[in-house]
């Protein structure tokens, strides 16, 4: 029996990994290999349509620049967010939650007024060119991302509205809720890097 | 039991089964058209799931054994091995040949140790279980328990990890002799495109360009530089004897190349599937002596024989779709189907699984489905004399 | 829910009478997140999708069995090896593998339920609905020969056949949307499994304690959260290319077939990775029961394993070396390729470690995984021979190739499977399956596999490509496609016999108490079946092998860490 006690002695001493963590972490691993495809089939494309509208010419830096300032800050906002949770500080947790989803909601509508500009006055859809296609595809995954973000966002708002929200109980669990958005951030660091910089090219030129 | 739960599941199950396309509102006819944006093309023909009502009187195997029956340099070109791998008469698929008799000779000798293992393990456990039985021990007494060893689990990882090292070394250098990026030296360019189902095959050349189809002629002993694209889908070019196998891609040029050594008829067939009858886009190269290709090459390179005898026929051809299709020099300029100028001087039609006669040809121009479902030439329902006319004028392409 | 009373969750609950009863019965199934439950739906409905694939198959064999034969038209054979390919991919392989984690490694690492149970649940019926999605095709997708067209641009569906142009109808939809949708249920599960796996361990079970299975089905859970999601977005690119206009695969403006292929075998070879490892784990808890032995050397098969699931995400292009890629692509992978099989035979020499000096009992499980051993060094072998590039310029898209992956795929995974079945039946059900049909099931099976795929190596080397619903006689490939042909009904009498096993078995087979195998690893502590919280008591974990030091107090395993 000693020797059973002695390996009963391993028994793990610190807390348990979390399943929600190893979850979302699953999670957004998977949703990485995702969008690589496409961040890949955008990067192959590069300078490979010939005709139809071109990047240099279509792409305007403004008001993408406003929305990625939006979407960046509002991963400040949620952070802060959960921070006011842990404090149990729920007026504050339900301010900044707020100014995060309005913040991810300009996102939304900014690309969305962007599409418009960029369909009615440039003549670029998804059919017109490779560009078009990569475009679109590209952008408007990382688009419904974010709205999946938001909706899961709103969803906790409301949760908390009704008073179902506890941060003594769900603060680690608001606090994987946000790993997400904060991951659609990083995918719009590498979109708006690939699409608005490096993919800004003349025709032909290599990427 | 019939509650409506039920009700509802049954009724739900039967209109999915019953909602074909046939029946409006269905779950088919809403999702397709949902999901069609222009309309497509029209379908071409349906093909008949009898069997065909036309046989051929022989195959081309036959032909082909007839052809070269008088031919005792030739290769075989019907039996086991006619299109195998180990048979090479062209360089690349000879090199391709001596390594795979190493990396199959390093096969059978692992293969040899580790199954003789497997084997002496078993033998020695059901004896070792059958003696623990008999000796009467403790029921609960176990084998001795051997954890691993360090040293053979590392002579296992060095040992393959040193084969594999040298396999590698030697595929690398079988690959650089084949998988060149440049012609060989005083080869000969062929243009081999890829259609839904045959092969057109251009020589460019300063006299002209000779196009013909399925059956590409090559001078004996001289390399050939074959240029690979597609028309439509991805298709492969394999003729076992001559080369491995390289893909014709559209959008993109591949390059692959062969030098026969010996004249005869090597056999392949497209090697990607490309759809219905990718089992009927066979390859025929004919190896000529160097004197008899530039005959033949000449030859092509003339406009079409013009035989008044046939003159209804050549009008048959001229007023009807065919030409639309097919090319017959001084005639037609039809990018579609093969070129059929010099068609009479084909041994086959319909990429090479029907040999050309008078009786085959005449039931491929009156439905071509009925040999070929599924190939894209529709039937144009021309009358019987009509029908004959077209063929006696198509005979008379040499 | 009845805890405490020890009640079998597979009989039906006590109802007002016996038709309610089976009602009830199928309701407590249908809304179960059990994951013992979830695990046998998802192994029943492969085994149904193994039979319809099966079928497909047998139609084929006959097709193929003379030259110039009739029985199928070529585009309902163009279908049927389509629909074969899919099936016993992503219908049958996937689930029935998956469904053994889901069985497995809660018990095994002495867990009451997954980690995520109402994700386990969502994602079984996401497979089950894009299974049924996929096979709707044949009755309601138009196709290029009218309704009723199953999916026919081969299970790897290369651009640009699969175009609006050349894929009238919407067939190759069903295909894409069925596999996507299944696929969902397939990343949902590998969540499962990494987290329940790192989450949720009893005490004392360090990661390097854990049974075999449990690390091939981490392993294989990262590799579906890698290659699934490439998949899931290849299939979004072609849908967008066939019903919006969109330009990523269309060769006539300037899109790339080829994109299509690098990203469709990115996530092809890690799949047929997921498809093995599984087996693997099942051979590695079976063989060394049966050999009354340790495994040999579990560090190694643990190091392995990693390594061959970072190694198969190289090594993709091999399925690509007649595409043109140029020599020094076709060099890289060419090494890859030949790389991964250093850890591959190390799994197989440490197997045969672990039957050396063992006393061997031959029962159904073992014939199954000794089976796998025999028959996946040939498959392996014959991979050797396709990563050696050249060799594949002749072999690829011949049957050789065909002959090479049935080796792996049904040698090596549907063996591992059947004798997975044999093994654990008994801790699900509680009855043993009989031996003597579990015996004949083997070796019809065996010499039925053998006579139909072996002669495809030569048959393929005398130079018959794949994907042809017939061929010119006098080629020398006729007598070969006879004998394939001749092998299929000696497996359909196998499985049937296994069928009927099964069958009988569930009504009166031997009863089979706790741990009729005096097995080593946590799920033989607790009763068979199960009760649906698992263990009465969380186990502690002492060793690798757990119920060992239990059974063998003086020489424990962690003497041996």
């Amino acid at each position: 029996m000693t020797a059973l006690n002695a390996t009963t002695s391993n028994v793990r001493l610190t807390a348990p990994l979390s399943r929600a963590k190893v979850g979302m972490a699953c999670l957004i691993f998977m949703e990485s290999a995702f969008f690589s495809a496409f961040l890949v089939t955008y990067l192959y494309y590069i300078g490979k349509s010939p005709d139809g509208p071109q990047p240099l010419e279509c792409l305007e830096l403004n008001l993408v620049l406003i929305n990625s300032v939006c979407l960046l800050s509002s991963s400040i906002t949620v952070v802060l967010a959960v921070r006011s949770l842990a404090r149990g500080a729920m007026g504050a947790f339900r301010l900044w939650l707020a100014v995060t989803i309005l913040l991810g909601l300009e996102f939304l509508l900014g690309t969305g007024y962007e599409w418009w500009g960029l369909i009615e006055d440039k003549g670029l859809t998804i059919q017109s060119n490779a560009f078009g296609t990569n475009f679109y595809s590209l952008v408007g995954f990382h688009a419904f991302h974010v709205l999946i973000g938001l909706i899961l966002l709103i969803g906790v708002f409301i949760l908390s509205l009704f008073g179902f929200i506890n941060p003594a109980r769900d603060h680690q669990r608001v606090d994987v809720a946000t790993w997400y958005w904060h991951f659609v951030d990083v995918v719009w660091i590498l979109v708006f890097t690939l699409v608005y910089i490096v993919g800004r090219v003349p025709q032909g030129a290599p990427a | 039991m019939f509650g409506v739960r039920s009700v509802i599941t049954i009724v739900f199950v039967a209109w999915i089964f019953l909602a074909g396309p046939s029946v409006p509102g269905g779950p088919a006819e809403a999702f397709a058209s949902m999901v069609q944006v222009t309309a497509p093309p029209p379908a071409p023909p349906v093909p008949s799931a009898a069997p065909p009502p036309y046989t051929m009187k022989e195959s081309v195997a036959e032909m082909d054994a007839r052809l070269v029956v008088c031919d005792p340099d030739a290769p075989p070109v019907s039996g086991a091995g006619v299109t195998g791998i180990f048979a090479p008469e062209s360089p690349p698929s000879r090199e391709i040949r001596d390594l795979s008799y190493l990396v199959f000779g390093i096969c059978i000798v692992i293969f040899v140790v580790v199954q003789g293992f497997l084997v002496v393990a078993i033998f020695r456990g059901i004896r070792d279980r059958r003696l623990a039985s008999q000796s009467g021990n403790d029921v609960s007494a176990e084998p001795v328990q051997v954890y691993g060893s360090i040293p053979i689990e590392i002579a296992w990882t060095v040992i393959p990890t040193i084969i594999v090292f040298v396999l590698t070394m030697v595929t690398i250098r079988t690959l650089r002799d084949i998988d060149i990026t440049t012609p060989p030296e005083n080869s000969m360019e062929v243009v081999a495109i890829g259609h839904q189902w045959w092969w057109e095959f251009r020589y460019p050349g300063p006299d002209g360009e000779v196009v013909t189809a399925n059956e590409m002629h090559v001078p004996v002993g001289r390399p050939i530089w074959l240029r690979l694209e597609s028309a439509d889908v991805i298709h492969s070019f394999w003729v076992p004897r001559l080369a491995g196998k390289m893909d014709l891609i559209p959008g993109r040029t591949n390059y692959t190349w062969f030098s026969a050594d010996r004249k005869g008829i090597f056999l392949g067939q497209c090697a990607e599937y490309c759809g219905t009858q990718h089992a009927h886009m066979l390859i025929r190269v004919y190896a000529d002596e160097p004197a008899d290709f530039e005959t033949w090459l000449d030859h092509q390179r003339k406009p079409a024989v013009i035989d008044a005898s046939v003159e209804v026929g050549r009008r048959v051809f001229a007023e009807y779709a065919c030409l639309n299709c097919h090319t017959i020099d001084g005639l037609s300029d039809g990018m579609f189907g093969p070129n059929l100028t010099h068609l009479a001087s084909r041994d086959t039609i319909g990429s090479g699984f029907i040999p050309l006669d008078r009786d085959n040809l005449r039931a491929w121009i009156d439905d071509p489905n009925q040999l070929k479902p599924g190939c894209n030439m529709p039937s144009l329902k021309l009358d019987p004399p009509e029908l004959d006319a077209v063929t006696d004028y198509l005979m008379t392409l040499h | 829910m009845t805890i405490g009373s020890g009640h079998s969750s597979l009989a039906p609950l006590p109802g007002p009478s016996p038709r309610g009863r089976f009602w009830e019965s199928v309701m407590q199934w249908a809304i179960s997140v059990d994951h013992k439950k979830l695990a046998m739906m998802y192994i029943g409905a492969g085994l149904i999708f193994f039979l319809v694939g099966g079928i497909e198959a047998a139609f084929m064999r006959l097709q193929l069995a003379q030259a110039g034969n009739n029985v199928v038209d070529p585009a309902t054979f163009n279908q049927l090896f389509t629909m074969h390919g899919t099936t016993m991919v992503f219908l049958v392989g996937m689930p029935i593998l998956l469904g053994f984690g889901n069985y497995l490694i809660p018990l095994m690492v002495g867990a009451r339920d997954m980690a995520f149970p109402r994700l386990n649940a969502f994602g079984f019926w996401l497979f089950i609905f894009g299974g049924l999605l996929l096979y709707f095709s044949y009755v309601g997708a138009d196709g290029l020969y009218g309704a009723g067209t199953a999916p026919d641009v081969g299970w790897f569906a290369y651009a640009p056949l699969t175009s609006r142009t050349f894929s009238r109808g919407n067939s190759t939809d069903y295909w894409i949307l069925g596999i996507m949708v299944s696929g969902f249920g397939s990343m949902t599960t590998a969540i499962n499994f990494i987290a329940t796996i790192l989450c949720m361990r009893c005490p004392g079970m360090k990661l390097m304690r854990m049974p075999m299975i449990a690390w091939m089905m981490l392993v294989v859970a990262f590799l579906v959260l890698v290659a699934i999601p490439i998949l899931t977005a290849a299939q979004a690119m072609l849908l967008f290319d066939r019903t919006l206009g969109a330009h990523f695969f269309d060769p006539e403006t300037q899109g790339s077939a080829i994109l299509w292929q690098h990203l469709f075998w990115f996530f092809g070879h890690p799949e047929v990775y997921i498809l093995i490892l599984p087996a693997f784990g099942f051979v590695s808890e079976i063989m060394p029961t049966f050999s009354r032995k340790v495994i040999f050397g579990y560090p190694l098969m643990v190091a392995a394993t990693v390594g061959i699931g970072f190694i198969s995400l190289g090594v993709w292009a091999h399925h690509m070396f007649v595409v043109g890629l140029g020599p020094v692509l076709d060099s890289f992978f060419g090494a890859t390729t030949f790389l991964i099989s250093v850890p591959t035979g190390i799994k197989i020499f440490n197997w045969l470690g672990t039957m050396w000096g063992g006393r061997l009992q031959f029962t159904t499980p073992m014939l199954f995984v000794t089976g796998f051993v025999a028959m996946f060094v040939i498959g392996g072998l014959t991979g050797i021979m396709l990563a050696t590039v050249p060799m594949t310029w002749q072999l690829s898209d011949s049957y050789f190739v065909v002959g090479h992956f049935h080796y792996v795929l049904f040698g090596g995974t549907v063996f591992g499977i059947f004798g997975a079945l044999f093994y654990w039946f008994p801790k699900a059900t509680g009855r043993l399956l009989n031996e003597r049909l579990g015996k004949w099931t083997f070796w019809l099976l065996f010499i039925g596999f053998t006579l139909t795929f072996m002669p495809m190596h030569i048959s393929g080397a005398l130079g018959m490509p794949r994907r042809i619903y017939t061929y010119e006689v006098d080629r020398g490939w006729e007598i070969w496609n006879l004998i394939s042909s001749i092998g299929v009904p000696v497996q359909m009498a196998g499985v049937a016999i296994f069928l009927w096993n099964v069958v009988r078995s569930l009504r009166k087979g031997e009863v089979a108490g706790d741990d009729p195998w005096d097995a080593w690893t946590l799920e033989w502590s607790t009763s068979s079946p199960p009760p649906e919280w698992n263990f009465d008591r969380i186990p502690t974990c002492t060793s690798a092998r757990p119920l060992w030091d239990r059974k063998h107090p003086e020489d424990p395993d962690a003497h041996y860490e």
